[in-house]
């Protein structure tokens, strides 16, 4: 009876994880009788009662909080189609835009034009994966210039680091401004194309070795070298 | 009638050829892997839940998986199968997508597909076991949700003898051989592809599965070293 892994262990799908009822199966875990079993690969995670497997790998799917980083793909009457690296597009309507008074038939593309680039948040999503964005809230705004690059959704927690101080450890050293997305899309603007590349390397750098510990010394040793 | 008393190759009678795998064979894929066993090596990628065109398959209560088998053009001898889309790949992709899709939970991506690419670079015999092997560990390598992992193996019967995993020169035994293709889930021993090829007796096709089932798990264990060689440091 009890827990069969342990915190941390790397699971396939059908592992065996738990047996009896102590425990209970959240995301990547599920019950059957009275055994909990992984339903994905990844690492197991166990906080208080509850057992969940945490991703490795896979694309990113949209969850409704997310601030994500996407690029203007389509305007309609009332609003946006948005490229936030889903299957399929997710919405920003006008009314979630902006508090401007906006005219029936105006042309929106003064706002966001095709093409350009935009922080928003998920702010809703169906059971049928229709995505709302929103650009309400702090940061959330259109970006000019810079350069973007893409890392695994997964790695994304790792780019962030613990309260920010992987990115912010960045920012400091390359002078960067820097947006991470939670669908994998990070944005930088720096002074000059030198620092935008370091920072760049700097953040493939943990996509490639995120599954090592002390992982922000490493990062910090690279940046001083490279700086130099 | 000729008996079979040792094999071509010298293998045990429930001995499977030497097998490898790799797991992230394929960098821009979302999930990817290779298995080898003998002279038969399979490559298989997957990419999605991405748009579902046509739009008339799309179904907004779970995604769809899709597979596609084929053999390379340089693959084969080209003595028997003529490598290529045919009647035969269109068929074996299909069974190959039923014995995936058992163990797949897709709801979480309605409306989209999962698109899964088998190609055997280099062909022997059991071309399709080789893909499932394969394809079931790049679906876990795209992270997807699946209550299980699948192994598959062919067995058969040559000259009476119940064996694992016949090779081309058994396949193509002169008083006729059966080729038992089988697909099994790891956890609950769950068949999920069965096709046979030739005439058996009952007992023979009993034990012929107990021997499946046992190069499963030898397979199974393989799946699990080459996926965790991936994700791990130093594979611990």
């Amino acid at each position: 009876m009890g827990l069969i892994v342990q915190d941390k262990q790397f699971v396939i799908p059908g592992d065996e994880l738990a047996t009896g009822i102590d425990y209970l199966p959240a995301n990547g875990a599920y019950r059957e009788d009275d055994k909990i079993y992984a339903a994905q690969l990844g690492l197991v995670n166990i906080s208080g009662r509850l057992i969940r497997v945490v991703n490795l790998s896979g694309r990113y799917i949209p969850k409704a909080g997310d601030n994500v980083i996407g690029k203007i793909t389509n305007i309609g009457f009332n609003g946006w189609m948005v490229d936030i690296g889903y299957a399929y597009e997710a919405a920003l309507s006008l009314k979630e835009a902006t508090s401007d008074f906006i005219e029936r038939g105006s042309d929106l593309t003064k706002y966001f034009d095709f093409g350009e680039v935009i922080v928003a948040k998920i702010v809703n999503v169906t059971r049928s994966k229709m995505i709302d964005l929103s650009m309400k809230g702090p940061g959330l705004r259109k970006l000019k210039g810079g350069k973007i690059i893409e890392v695994s959704s997964s790695k994304v927690p790792r780019v962030i680091g613990k309260q920010g101080s992987m990115i912010s450890l960045i920012k400091e050293a390359t002078g960067c401004q820097i947006t991470v997305g939670q669908n994998g899309k990070v944005w930088m603007l720096g002074s000059d194309f030198n620092k935008e590349m370091l920072a760049a390397a700097a953040i493939l750098k943990i996509e490639q070795e995120a599954h090592t510990s002390g992982l922000t010394e490493k990062i910090d040793v690279f940046l001083r070298g490279s700086i130099k | 009638m000729i008996t079979y008393t040792k094999r071509f190759d010298s293998r045990k009678f429930d001995e499977t050829r030497p097998m490898e795998a790799k797991v992230g064979v394929i960098k821009r894929a979302d999930g990817s892997a290779m298995f080898k066993i003998g002279k038969t090596v399979a490559i298989a990628a997957v990419y999605g839940p991405k748009a579902l065109h046509p739009t008339y398959m799309r179904n907004p209560e779970k995604g769809i998986l899709r597979c596609n088998y084929n053999m390379m053009a340089f693959s084969g001898t080209g003595e028997r199968i003529r490598p290529g889309p045919g009647r035969r790949s269109r068929e074996i992709s299909l069974v190959t997508e039923k014995a995936l899709a058992s163990v797949l939970d897709l709801s979480e991506f309605p409306n989209t597909v999962i698109d899964v690419f088998i190609e055997l670079i280099q062909t022997d015999s059991g071309t399709r076991c080789a893909g499932i092997t394969a394809a079931i560990m790049a679906l876990a390598d795209a992270g997807l949700i699946m209550k299980d992992m699948i192994a598959s193996v062919s067995v058969g019967v040559v000259g009476g003898k119940v064996l694992a995993d016949l090779n081309k020169e058994e396949e193509d035994f002169e008083n006729g051989a059966v080729d038992i293709p089988i697909a099994i889930t790891h956890k609950d021993n769950k068949i999920t592809l069965l096709q046979l090829d030739g005439l058996i007796k009952k007992e023979q096709l009993y034990e012929a599965l107990e021997l499946a089932k046992g190069s499963c798990a030898k397979i199974h264990e393989l799946q699990r070293k080459a996926l965790m060689e991936k994700f791990t440091q130093n594979g611990i």
